[in-house]
């Protein structure tokens, strides 16, 4: 089985958010970046099928060379093969379109994404890649299993999850359930020592198109004030909820 | 040239997050000149669609499609939407619909912006505002396709009744169970509890709590309120609480018009993935946790004394006010 995990490059959780140049870009100074949550459960559950079903494992990431380091990262946690595709990201469709293109070249019969980067928040790319691909979809992933070509997985739906069967070639949305917190692989010595060896691939891109444009960002407005109110008289907060916000 | 919008139903009644789509399209197709449309799969009266703008109902109405299916209720919508010319589909923020969006993109080749929170500011080009880096920023985004397709935040936009009549449209679609490339099994979803994405309240408990036997007052105090119930990360990460109420940047975003935080702390990635909500209650013991400066209204107190009195108090409003 061949399986690729895409990797968005992301600010750490614990990032400041700043915009630049007139609010027209978001400013990458002094921010980390980190493999985005939702992929880091996917990336160790690749690594599970490549440890139990001799599956192959290839990460890819669509963004210029400030990516490469987070690319590394997912090398050192296992993966065999990192792909660079050497295009800004622009929006959900131009990503998906470059990555797809990379889907067909290599055949993978496998595609991990995340329910959503952390940055702008699409949650588009994996199903936009089944659209284009043709293959079979499961969004909020948080089980997967393989036998041969079919799948067993549960999604996430409202207020419950849902089983459900898929025939190969797969793409899926995955989030935290894939695996567990706990169980989330992180890079050791011996696996950043290794990284170092192994291939990571710079493609041109196809060129792809996107179809919005941010062209203007904004932080929340300031808010207003904390009221307190104290534990002996609950009945003033009863009065604010119902009588001030009006949500009770 | 029409707007459509996604209904959703649950057992014959549309989900509120659909009725804020209605509110949306009518009032978009109102300004431009049209009129705003719905697909609706399964048989359900479209008197509620009609309250909130939708003058035509296409109700897909065949055994296979009362189960849900990304492909095939993508493929179903995007022959829709070109039947009726659509220049805007609006969907909520529902798993399905999350599911559909994407691929219905694809077949129209057009934009899909999410989390957007207000009425479009432009027409031409089609603008929209919409929610990025968790809460932590908002990105006006222009579209560059004919067709947009948008996701609502929930709650954002709001309802607003627009009632009108409604012409149903019965389409029979054997072509659906073709599109299908998932077959769904068993679903498992607990009765009679309200979701977070549904949710206008939600109550929602930390590690202060202590431990997973401490969480009846939690849930009484959901019910009382016709409240969903979640809870911080670490908690869902002990296995106090299921993963499925685990809320923040990397868990579900709450956008509700209360939340009640008790016994959290309020860490970053805590206060990005909640602070849609409109009005936040923080219960804390510690007067310098971080969530209070985030908060509308504070009570520094021990859950332990403060939640049950919470809830023979609301109890009495309740009745009271009923
Ligand atoms: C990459 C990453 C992503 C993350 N994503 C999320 C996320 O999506 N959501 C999330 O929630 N967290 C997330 N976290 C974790 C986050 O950083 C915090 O660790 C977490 O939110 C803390 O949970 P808590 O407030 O329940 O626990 P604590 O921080 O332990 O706080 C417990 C609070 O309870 C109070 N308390 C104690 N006893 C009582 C009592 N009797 N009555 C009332 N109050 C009491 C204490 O004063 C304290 O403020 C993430 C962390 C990382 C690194
Ligand atoms: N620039 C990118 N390169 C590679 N994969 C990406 C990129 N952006 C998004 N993805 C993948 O698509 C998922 C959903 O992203 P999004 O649709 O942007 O919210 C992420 O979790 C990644 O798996």
């Amino acid at each position: 089985m061949k399986i690729l995990v895409c990797i968005s490059n992301v600010p750490d959780t614990t990032a400041k958010i700043n915009f630049k140049d007139n609010d027209t870009q978001f400013d990458t100074q002094g921010v980390p970046f980190v493999i985005n949550p939702n992929d880091e459960f996917g990336l160790t559950r690749a690594m599970w099928f490549k440890e139990q079903n001799g599956a192959t494992v290839d990460v890819a990431t669509v963004g210029d060379a400030s990516v490469e380091a987070t690319l590394r990262k997912a090398l050192a946690i296992g993966a065999d093969e990192a792909y660079r595709i050497d295009t800004p990201a622009l929006d959900g469709y131009q990503v998906a379109a470059e990555l797809s293109a990379l889907v067909k070249e290599n055949g993978y019969d496998l595609v991990i994404a995340g329910r959503e980067s952390i940055d702008y928040n699409g949650g588009m790319v994996p199903g936009m890649m089944a659209g284009i691909l043709g293959y079979s979809f499961i969004h909020k992933c948080i089980e997967l299993n393989i036998d041969q070509q079919t799948a067993t997985a549960v999604r996430e739906i409202d207020g419950g999850k849902e089983s459900l069967t898929a025939q190969l070639p797969l793409v899926i949305g995955g989030q935290k359930g894939l695996v567990e917190e706990k169980d989330l692989k992180i890079p050791n010595m011996r696996g950043i020592m290794m990284a170092r060896q192994k291939p990571l691939k710079v493609l041109p891109g196809i060129g792809a198109q996107p179809l919005t444009q941010d062209i203007h960002f904004a932080k929340p407005e300031a808010r207003s004030q904390t009221t307190m109110i104290s534990k002996d008289n609950l009945d003033e907060l009863i009065e604010k909820l119902h009588t001030e916000a009006k949500v009770i | 040239m029409s707007v459509l919008i996604f209904a959703e139903q649950e057992q014959g009644v549309f989900r509120k997050q659909s009725l804020e789509a209605a509110s949306y399209a009518s009032a978009w197709a109102q300004a431009q000149g049209t009129t705003a449309e719905a697909v609706v799969f399964g048989n359900t009266k479209s008197d509620s669609l009609a309250e909130y703008g939708i003058s035509k109902c296409y109700m897909i109405n065949d055994g296979p499609s009362e189960r849900f299916e990304a492909h095939s209720y993508a493929w179903a919508i995007a022959q829709i939407a070109v039947e009726s010319g659509a220049k805007l589909v609006v969907l909520g923020a529902s798993a399905n619909a999350q599911s559909i969006a994407p691929l219905l993109s694809v077949h129209l080749k057009a934009a899909f912006v999410s989390g957007v929170v207000s009425m479009t500011e432009s027409s031409t080009p089609m603008t929209f505002k919409r929610t990025v880096f968790t809460n932590k920023g908002f990105s006006q985004t222009e579209v560059t396709s004919e067709v947009a397709i948008i996701s609502l935040s929930a709650n954002a936009y709001g309802l607003h009744p627009n009632p009108v009549h409604c012409d149903t449209i019965e389409k029979n679609r054997a072509e659906l169970q073709d599109q299908a490339k998932t077959t769904p099994g068993a679903v498992d979803k607990a009765q009679g509890k309200i979701s977070i994405a549904d949710a206008e309240i939600v109550v929602s408990a930390g590690r202060g709590l202590k431990g997973p036997e401490n969480w009846g007052m939690i849930e009484e105090l959901a019910q009382v309120l016709g409240a969903a119930t979640a809870c911080s990360k670490p908690v869902s990460d002990l296995g106090w609480r299921p993963h499925s109420e685990h809320v923040g940047q990397t868990g579900k975003p709450v956008a509700s018009n209360l939340y009640i935080a008790i016994g959290i702390s309020g860490a970053i990635q805590h206060l990005a993935g909640v602070s849609a909500s409109k009005t936040k209650v923080v219960i804390n013991t510690d007067p310098e946790a971080p969530f209070f400066k985030a908060a509308d209204y504070g009570i520094v107190g021990d859950a332990f004394e403060v939640i049950p009195q919470l809830i023979e108090k609301i109890k009495a409003f309740k009745s009271q006010n009923a």
